[in-house]
């Protein structure tokens, strides 16, 4: 073997570093694992025991195999008078009530449990969850999806979206067909709200920004350098300072909860950043390249459109990215200005958080939905979100 | 031929205003305009048809027009929320600066950094809202014996009573701040590494070379190097706490001693209808972003200079 102190020590000295690297890693995703686990968990499942024991053995296990397998087997079936597999059998004993008074009464004149003692309360309720697992009365998958269709379509039931449905029981508000993604109550519809309010507060901010921004960098006018100041300080303006003013003009003009009335605000508060960031892009352009497209008689359109414009294609996509993050994720805005009439994905979560009606096993799930687009932008053009980030904060 | 050579910046009087002005005038109407008519109504009653005075009650401290001021700066839970602020603004401030730089320092020694980079990047995707869900099940808290959230189920298993993180008022805000730095720590850590990568090697070379170690190199060297960037960051971070609403919206409400400024506001004018007192507060919250407000604008006529 090839010994070589030398190596040793290097890795040795490494550790250190590796540990707290990965160390911090772990915690950052423990959080969001812990959730996406939760959110593939059945319902009957998740509010009883935490998502780290989802391989573990299902609740009343250990409890039954101390109390009740020397007998019943380590099946249940080997009793066949008192088949524990058996639905019907299993049925009269429901909770720990019953199964404790029948624990208790004698079988045969000898006590039922023998030299065993009968298990306490807590245990009898695990007892008799168990014994509704192997008798097939409830026997929740390990894993399930219907959390996902119950948050999509809005379901608040005390079962599943599919078992309503097949049992006919379904709410009033869904008909068990497609139509029920659009349920005004489901996260389905208030995706599509989302989309619908991000991808035209995406596109009208950056196509009045690239107009501005190439005027700051290219034109010449009377104020340039103030009005570009001035900018710059209404970058940091709170969007509180403006909710009230604008929710009374909405009120009047009628454009409270309509998307138009989002897609404007959302446009007057990326503006300013977004001009800042395309200005400094194109302003970083060698000059002679304009220079000498005027030279060849070019026009300003022209300069802009063929020239500006797919020049600055990079940082438009930064941009674009970041806004589209931006007002996906917002929720102040679409509270104020879109309420309950058209909800979007934030909205919707905040008020189930905030309502009691949703467990866990809706919440995560919902909140999954919410994240996926976000963080396959996020992953797929970490590039463009990063010079974004870094152009914007600390000019290169 | 002189004429036939454009001078760039020397192109008409009417052409510039026509690329600038769909932008300018949205920008007035949504921000400025609005701005200046906050301004006014946070001296008008509460539902803006007389002056602020009007709210005053015989017999009780008063301060005439500025009467919304006295609640906006005197009352009892807006003191609560300027503390609440004040410490939004020191733990979670200082927390993603120092795990930014640790992380930016340390990942540049490693050969996964791009992956490790990426892990803690992540959360600046989502929502307040998401995030908000996934530590709110963190934190969960049962009076029962089984604990479903991580945090309680770990203390339990240590042998420690669970704590209701977001009830709890000693340990509430800080619950909180956690999903902030959680957050945030991913920003300053790309920005604070683009800077330390930004460092001439051969400085630090040098430095080695003369048998500085790599603790002094960090302090003395690194440090000082990438100082205006820390101030960046430091700026950024301030202004995004002072602004902090959904995270505390979502996870506590505001209740249980955890408001902050941002969530008052909504409170005062959507759910009391307000207008006056909400006015005050916004006023109240761009007066303590102004001075980072100045420093920003400082820092870009700085750098223009330097041009």
């Amino acid at each position: 073997m090839n010994f070589n102190p030398a190596k040793i020590n290097r890795v040795l000295s490494e550790l250190p570093t590796h540990i707290v690297v990965i160390g911090f890693c772990v915690l950052w995703l423990l959080p969001a694992i812990g959730l996406l686990v939760a959110s593939f968990r059945p319902f009957q499942v998740i509010d009883d025991s935490g998502w780290w024991t989802v391989l573990a053995p299902p609740k009343g296990a250990t409890e039954y195999q101390s109390s009740c397998a020397s007998c019943h087997g380590k099946d249940g079936r080997a009793i066949a008078a008192a088949d524990l597999t058996d639905p019907a059998v299993v049925k009269q004993y429901p909770r720990s009530l019953q199964l404790m008074a029948m624990l208790r009464t004698d079988v045969n004149g000898r006590p039922h449990t023998g030299d065993i003692p009968v298990p306490k309360v807590r245990a009898a309720a695990a007892i008799a969850t168990y014994l509704k697992r192997i008798s097939n009365i409830e026997n929740p998958p390990r894993f399930t999806i219907s959390n996902y269709q119950d948050a999509l379509v809005g379901y608040r039931g005390k079962r599943t979206y599919t078992e309503d449905c097949a049992a006919g029981t379904q709410p009033l508000d869904l008909h068990c067909n497609t139509g029920d993604l659009l349920n005004p109550r489901g996260m389905g519809r208030a995706f599509l709200n989302t989309l619908g309010v991000t991808i035209p507060a995406t596109i009208l901010p950056l196509l009045l920004a690239a107009f501005a921004a190439y005027a700051f960098s290219w034109l010449h006018f009377r104020g340039r350098m103030a009005l570009f100041a001035l900018l710059v300080g209404l970058q940091v303006v709170p969007l509180q300072m403006t909710l009230v003013p604008i929710s009374r003009l909405y009120a009047q003009l009628g454009l409270n909860g309509t998307f138009l009335g989002v897609w404007l605000f959302h446009t007057g508060f990326g503006l300013p950043y977004a001009i800042y960031l395309m200005r400094n892009f194109l302003g970083s352009l060698p000059t002679e390249v304009f220079e000498s497209a005027y030279l060849d008689g070019a026009s300003h359109w022209t300069v802009f459109y063929r020239l500006a414009l797919p020049l600055s294609l990079p940082a438009l996509a930064s941009l674009a990215i970041f806004q589209f993050l931006w007002v996906w994720n917002d929720l102040l805005v679409a509270l104020v200005f879109l309420g309950g009439k058209n909800p979007v994905l934030t909205y919707q979560i905040s008020n189930m958080v905030t309502s009691l009606g949703a467990g866990w096993h809706l919440l995560t799930a919902a909140a999954f939905i919410s994240m996926l687009l976000p963080m396959l932008i996020f992953l797929g053009l970490q590039r463009f979100f990063v010079r974004g980030l870094l152009a914007g904060s600390v000019k290169g | 031929m002189a004429r036939d050579v454009p001078k760039i910046m020397k192109q008409g009087r009417i052409a510039p205003w026509l690329y600038v002005s769909p932008a300018l005038l949205v920008m007035v109407f949504f921000i400025i305009y609005p701005t200046i008519n906050t301004l006014y109504l946070s001296f008008r009653n509460q539902d803006s048809t007389q002056s602020a005075a009007a709210n005053c009650i015989a017999g009780e401290p008063c301060w005439g027009i500025f009467e919304n001021y006295r609640y906006a700066l005197t009352s009892h839970i807006m003191l609560t929320a300027f503390r609440n602020n004040l410490l939004w603004i020191l733990l979670m401030v200082s927390g993603t600066v120092v795990i930014g730089l640790l992380m930016a320092v340390l990942t540049d020694k490693v050969s996964y950094e791009p992956y490790a980079k990426a892990i803690i990047f992540l959360p600046m995707a989502i929502s307040f809202v998401g995030a908000g869900v996934i530590w709110k099940y963190v934190y969960d808290y049962s009076s029962g014996p089984v604990q479903i959230g991580l945090l309680n189920a770990m203390l339990q298993a240590l042998g420690f009573e669970p704590v209701s993180w977001l009830t709890e008022p000693a340990v509430n805000n800080l619950a909180l701040i956690v999903v902030g730095v959680w957050m945030w720590s991913g920003f300053s850590m790309t920005i604070l590494s683009a800077a330390l990568k930004g460092v001439p090697s051969e400085i630090l070379e040098a430095a080695r070379v003369d048998g500085a170690g790599e603790w002094t190199l960090f302090w003395k060297i690194i440090v000082p190097m990438i100082m205006p960037t820390i101030a960046v960051v430091v700026t950024i971070m301030v202004i995004n706490v002072l602004k902090v609403f959904d995270i505390v919206y979502v996870m506590t409400g505001g209740n249980f001693g955890t408001e902050v400024i941002a969530n008052r506001m909504y409170l005062e004018m959507y759910n009391s209808f307000r207008t006056g007192r909400a006015t005050a507060i916004s006023v109240v919250l761009i007066l303590a972003i102004v001075p980072a407000m100045i420093y920003n604008i400082r820092q870009f006529q700085e750098q223009e200079a330097m041009r």
